[in-house]
């Protein structure tokens, strides 16, 4: 097997909480608590899940933008955590991010010429009219007209402000882009030129891509492999046709049925999801989804046992142990109090209706 | 046949600003008849929201809502109506849950205050008699523990039990009419699929129409009986939900439809509408779309395209109804051409 350009294990971010006037910690919030995953190359790995599932704290942790808090981060054979400031700017070159929001990413004072040449004089990739010609190349190459460098960000549309921020990352040449969902904030007829834009990069450049994304339709045309985060654990990864397929972990198959078709008259049936995504800072004890869970044979073994993320089918991990197969005896869930055994459940109506 | 309960006919409003007039909504006509839900969609700057606005007379200077416009709502136009007739209308027959709960809520009042102030303000009910309808409509919208939550203030709350207080403050005086401008976007798909269901299950079980405003056609699809596609404060289309996506006649449409990835559907890329919307101070003339039309032709650039009948309630603002022909030679639009830069 090649090495993975990205290899991320056990990484973790806690948020302290401070209370009173002396700022005494309470507890923490555990925004990311202990996700594995690797990107190889050219490859693009899709980080689903809702608000505060931990997802845009995963991918600003393996940059450095928010020091994880324990973990490893491995970047073609380098260890990402142990380099000093000096080295983490130069690999920066290499590792690069796109934003969601094209408004406040981009600093008003300064024209998207120098937004973009910034990256170019502070590599030390190209100086004057040589860093100016590389500046044209870029906008065009993104759609954008090179005469347009000399404007500033507010005279451009969303989606072309996120062109400008595309520039921006392809300027130091990375291989490797987290894109913090880039088209979120955009309308839908803009929101695929952009997304036809970064896939046309990538096959021209070899890019790989980390995509942060909510939505699951732009994740499903976009993405090779997908992982789906809950309460920061990574609870499914797959291949995309298999997770679109054959959702194994019951939190993904309520996730696929919540998104409304566009087609009137085939309404699937929908798993509701009782209540809202409990607090990080107190989350439920064993599988984390446990109190919203639909599966069948859910009982007080889900409470009692931390489902390990295990491989269900080739390439397709889930955490749950009620999901055949699973690593986790039947007597030990029993020991655990558990009444119900495992049993593979996939809704039908769910896989019917996508398929 | 039975009088619609909301008829807009040829509404007009427009922002006097310094870069000149914004024509935000230049024309449009629409009906919502009781106990219906229709939908409006259409992309940022359509005038989807200022229409929603114009409705409950909620625009405020620089824009004005222009002489030779009407909204009748029950047989009365709103816009004759004196200021003071106006707020018996609004939050009584007509009221609105908007896009973003945190702001839609007063943060320093608890979300039962705010609630038993609607029926204090409205029904004149006395304190004690609201806030008990304050707790009564907190259990309607499904909010656990509905007497511990009235007491709580909106941050305590998750996004998705603000927009259940929100929806509880609209439906108070059980109104004809609720107009929702964007009600989940700010919410988690999952959220979002709780929030639509229960809108739909208590305006079904009410008999409230719904003006439901969004730019998601997938929610539309769901929960619609008719949809209005808006595009440069015009109704470029309408017609029963599924006709739209069945038969979508006009060009702007079709592009929607195309650009949305849909699940289970395996494009290789996605189909995109070259260009930007037109500033709405300068609306182009002839066709608003035809820069970023595949079917434009000269026509389109000289003509206003009228609203033509394509169908049984189905109209749709495109010169192709009276020439069908063309719509077998797509070309690359104007807006294409010029790259995607024109800013």
């Amino acid at each position: 097997m090649t090495t993975p350009l990205l290899a991320v294990r056990d990484l973790r971010r806690y948020f302290p909480i401070k209370r009173g006037v002396f700022g005494r910690v309470t507890g923490h919030v555990r925004a990311v608590d202990g996700v594995s995953f690797h990107v190889g190359a050219a490859e693009t790995l899709a980080l689903v899940g809702e608000s505060g599932c931990g997802k845009s704290t995963t991918g600003r942790a393996i940059l450095r933008l928010i020091e994880p808090t324990s973990g490893s981060v491995t970047f073609d054979g380098e260890d990402v955590l142990a380099l000093d400031g000096a080295r983490m700017r130069k690999l920066r070159r290499r590792m690069q991010i796109v934003f969601q929001d094209p408004f406040s990413s981009l600093n008003p004072r300064m024209s998207i010429g120098s937004i973009v040449r910034e990256g170019l004089i502070i590599h030390h990739i190209a100086e004057g009219a040589a860093a100016d010609a590389r500046v044209r190349q870029l906008l065009e190459e993104v759609g954008l007209r090179s005469e347009y460098a000399s404007r500033y960000p507010h005279e451009f549309s969303g989606g072309q402000r996120q062109r400008v921020g595309i520039a921006r990352a392809l300027s130091v040449e990375p291989s490797f882009i987290v894109c913090d969902e880039p088209v979120s904030a955009l309308d839908v007829s803009v929101q695929a030129q952009v997304v036809n834009l970064l896939q046309d990069l990538q096959r021209d450049r070899g890019l790989s891509y980390l995509f942060i994304a909510h939505d699951l339709s732009v994740v499903e045309h976009i993405a090779d492999r997908v992982a789906v985060m809950y309460l920061g654990h990574i609870v499914e990864m797959a291949p995309v046709q298999r997770v679109f397929s054959v959702p194994l972990m019951p939190y993904t198959q309520a996730l696929l049925s919540a998104v409304p078709a566009p087609e009137p008259g085939l309404k699937h049936s929908r798993i509701l999801l009782a209540g809202d995504v409990p607090s990080p800072a107190n989350p439920p004890s064993g599988c984390v989804f446990h109190p919203r869970c639909q599966h069948p044979a859910r009982d007080a073994a889900c409470a009692g046992i931390v489902p390990p993320l295990e491989e269900k089918a080739p390439g397709h991990f889930a955490a749950c142990i009620k999901q055949t197969p699973t690593t986790v005896s039947w007597e030990q869930q029993k020991s655990a109090g558990g009444t119900k055994p495992p049993e593979l459940f996939v809704p039908p109506s769910l896989a019917a209706a996508t398929y | 046949m039975t009088a619609p309960l909301l008829e807009i006919e040829s509404l007009r409003t427009y922002f006097y600003t310094d870069a000149g007039v914004a024509r935000a909504v230049d024309g449009v006509s629409l009906r919502v008849d009781a106990g219906e839900t229709v939908g409006v969609v259409g992309e940022s700057g359509c005038g989807k929201s200022v229409t929603a606005l114009s409705i409950l007379r909620l625009i405020l200077p620089p824009g004005r809502i222009e002489a030779g416009s009407a909204i009748r709502f029950e047989d009365k136009n709103l816009l004759e109506m004196t200021e003071r007739e106006v707020q018996r209308v609004r939050g009584n027959r007509i009221s609105m849950v908007f896009q973003e709960p945190m702001t839609a809520l007063n943060p320093v009042f608890t979300v039962g205050d705010q609630i038993a102030e609607v029926a204090r303000i409205h029904a004149g009910m006395s304190k004690r008699d609201a806030a008990a309808k304050a707790v009564e409509m907190l259990k309607l919208v499904g909010i656990p523990a509905p007497e511990q939550r009235a007491n709580e203030y909106p941050h305590q709350l998750s996004g998705g039990m603000r927009q259940r207080v929100v929806i509880a403050m609209a439906l108070v005086m059980n109104p004809a009419l609720v107009i929702a401008d964007e009600p989940t976007t700010a919410l988690d798909v999952t959220i979002q699929a709780q929030i639509l269901e229960l809108l739909a299950d208590l305006t079904r079980r009410l008999g409230t129409s719904v003006l439901l405003i969004t730019h998601d056609l997938g929610v539309v699809a769901e929960h619609c009986t008719r949809v209005i596609v808006m595009y440069a404060g015009e109704v470029v289309e309408e017609t029963i939900t599924t006709g739209l996506f069945s038969a979508a006649h006009h060009p702007y449409t079709e592009g929607l439809l195309g650009a949305m990835p849909r699940i289970g559907r395996h494009a290789e890329r996605l189909a995109t509408i070259p260009g930007t919307v037109p500033p709405p101070t300068a609306w182009p003339v002839g066709c608003r779309f035809r820069d970023r039309c595949q079917y434009a032709w000269d026509r389109c650039e000289r003509e206003h395209p009228p609203l033509y009948q394509i169908d049984v309630a189905h109209v749709s603002r495109c010169h192709l109804a009276e020439e069908p022909e063309r719509r077998a030679h797509p070309h690359p639009p104007l807006a294409a051409e010029r790259g995607a830069s024109a800013a």
